[in-house]
């Protein structure tokens, strides 16, 4: 079968993220990049199924010319090859209009499953497997905590509120998964050193049919008015606790009327 | 004034706290249409009433909820094409963003999620949201279209005002493309009668410190004095010791309740990025260093099996 899986270059989570004064979009120059966490669980998924029904794995990937840290780890995981889409054009694009550039990356791919992490830890709206769903016309599949295939069938474990539910569809789909579904593996030597063989096809945006007036600032259908950062939290008080920690600690939620 | 549509989140009819804040925050900017799908609607109404739903679109059909997300975009989409509406809200719940996103797509608007606070400015819908953890503020608007806003749980706080809510029965003859994905089976994880995690006023979560399963008992003791829902750290989710459901921070829940309690949570940033937006902060735990002392309001130093059962007894002793 074959498997695509969507990555994203991300902002390092443990950095301090901002953004920039004059475009109020992120600030992807002011901090180091890698790969999104949940996507490594994609990445992973994706490799399991091909070892168990044979295929192969194709990354996807957009963002800025140089974001490429975030397909050459996945191409190190044991993915084949990459797709990477980088065009001026896009840059400033909301979910939505990054859906559609996905999308129509998607179109010119062949694919039986579409994996992608449920969640994006810079911006975290987890919009984008519904909205590639709507956009291709296949069964959303999302938040998968268990993935199952049997010929042209899958079947999934989706985490809800309160509990999960067991989904079924028909070939192809949209994936997205959550990290509990399975233990991503380390790249191996051998691994990082056949990557730099490995086939990485660079597009426009031209080059998949993309009109650039439905991506980028001029195709989102959202726009950032202002942004300030927020004031930092007041100093606490912090005790030690020589014996009597707890019923302090009562004491100032009753100061503050929660007991 | 103009309509507001507010889709409904509810169990079989038990509407969710989340939704009589949506309905409080679109009686301020315009007219609320409540939007109920599934079964239960008799159970709803009269919390739909209570708070000012002067119209509910109603649509049971077990159709809307035998499939993944897709019919309810399908059948809101609709509602938006007959009805104009100035504006949709829905819960910032992993769904209500689905539904969201389906619905912007199907036609043609901006969406905007996660927002903590929306206003009308000259006319336009604006929504304040917080990001990077709560460390920076924005606000958006929707450029295109009709304002698809997904508002965060807790952003709003729920006041009545009696309206009729008078039943308007909508049907849908569902697109195969709505009917892609089956919901075979529904798996109910028992959570007993404390409150959902993003809608509680109060969230006790317990990390790493607390050191298997068994012991969670005292974080959900003190939950129990307090009213409080029951959270933890992925450190803890991941050990198999607390369900997924119940995980706070980035690939978990977002919260911010009035107030938070952090137990055995060191507080890296991945757990921050989820509770930082709390009211109040507290937190117990036996390392000074830990950065979760550097949110809170008031923070003990110590064991937190001594101090967390202390406290749990003094509230009991308080009553």
């Amino acid at each position: 079968m074959k498997i695509v899986v969507l990555v994203k270059q991300v902002p390092d989570t443990a950095a301090d993220k901002r953004l920039d004064p004059d475009t109020l979009a992120v600030d992807r120059g002011a901090v180091d990049g890698l790969i999104n966490e949940m996507d490594e669980f994609a990445i992973e998924e994706a490799l399991q199924l091909v070892e168990k029904h044979g295929g192969e794995v194709t990354v996807v990937s957009m963002g800025p010319e140089d974001a490429n840290d975030a397909y050459k780890k996945a191409l190190q995981m044991g993915a084949d090859k990459a797709v990477f889409l980088t065009d001026p054009a896009l840059a400033g694009s909301d979910a939505l209009a990054t859906s559609l550039a996905l999308a129509k990356v998607l179109g010119t791919l062949e694919y039986d499953l579409v994996i992608l992490g449920s969640e994006a830890s810079d911006a975290r709206t987890s919009l984008v497997p519904a909205l590639l769903a709507e956009r291709l016309g296949l069964p959303q599949l999302s938040f998968a905590s268990k993935v199952e295939i049997e010929g042209a069938a899958i079947k999934i474990n989706r985490l809800t509120d309160y509990g999960h539910d067991v989904v079924e569809a028909a070939l192809p789909a949209v994936v997205s998964v959550v990290e509990k579904i399975n233990e991503p593996r380390y790249p191996s030597f051998k691994g990082i050193m056949a990557a730099k063989k490995k086939p990485v096809d660079t597009l426009d945006a031209a080059g998949v049919g993309i009109d650039a007036a439905e991506v980028g600032w001029a195709g989102s259908r959202t726009k950032v008015l202002d942004a300030t950062v927020a004031p930092p939290r007041a100093k606490g008080t912090i005790v030690s606790d020589e014996g009597n920690g707890g019923v302090e600690l009562v004491e100032f939620l009753a100061s503050k009327k929660f007991v | 004034m103009s309509e507001i549509l507010v889709l409904v989140e509810h169990t079989d009819g038990d509407v969710k706290k989340v939704t009589l804040e949506l309905l409080t925050k679109a009686r301020a900017l315009g007219a609320p249409s409540a939007v109920f799908i599934g079964s239960g609607f008799e159970k709803a109404k009269d919390k739909l009433a209570e708070y000012g739903a002067a119209k509910v679109y109603v649509a049971e059909s077990a159709e809307l909820t035998g499939y993944v997300v897709a019919p309810k975009a399908e059948l809101l989409a609709k509602l938006v094409t007959d009805h104009e509406p100035a504006a949709v809200l829905v819960a910032a719940t992993a769904e209500g963003k689905e539904v969201a996103g389906r619905l912007a797509v199907k036609t043609s608007s901006g969406v905007l999620t996660d927002a903590v606070d929306l206003n009308l400015v000259d006319g336009a819908f604006v929504a304040e949201q917080s990001i990077f953890g709560g460390s920076s503020i924005v606000h958006s608007a929707v450029t295109a279209g009709t304002p698809i806003i997904a508002m965060r749980p807790n952003a709003t706080p729920p006041a009545p005002e009696a309206a009729a809510a008078e039943r308007v029965d909508v049907e849908v003859t569902l697109t195969e493309a709505a009917k892609l994905a089956r919901v075979v089976e529904k798996v109910v994880v028992p959570k007993g009668d404390r409150p959902e995690l993003t809608e509680a006023a109060i969230v006790v979560s317990g990390g790493r410190g607390v050191g298997s399963a068994e012991k969670f008992s005292v974080i959900e003791a003190l939950a129990d004095q307090l009213g409080a829902a029951v959270g933890a750290s992925r450190a803890a989710v991941d050990s198999g010791w607390y369900p997924h459901q119940s995980q706070v921070g980035q690939t978990g829940k977002t919260v911010s309740p009035q107030l938070y309690v952090a137990c055995g949570i060191s507080g890296a940033i991945q757990h921050r990025a989820g509770m930082q937006t709390s009211k109040t902060i507290v937190a117990v735990n036996k390392d000074a260093e830990a950065p979760i002392f550097e949110l809170v309001d008031y923070g003990v130093v110590g064991d937190l099996f001594a101090v967390v059962p202390q406290a749990t007894e003094e509230i009991a002793k308080r009553k």
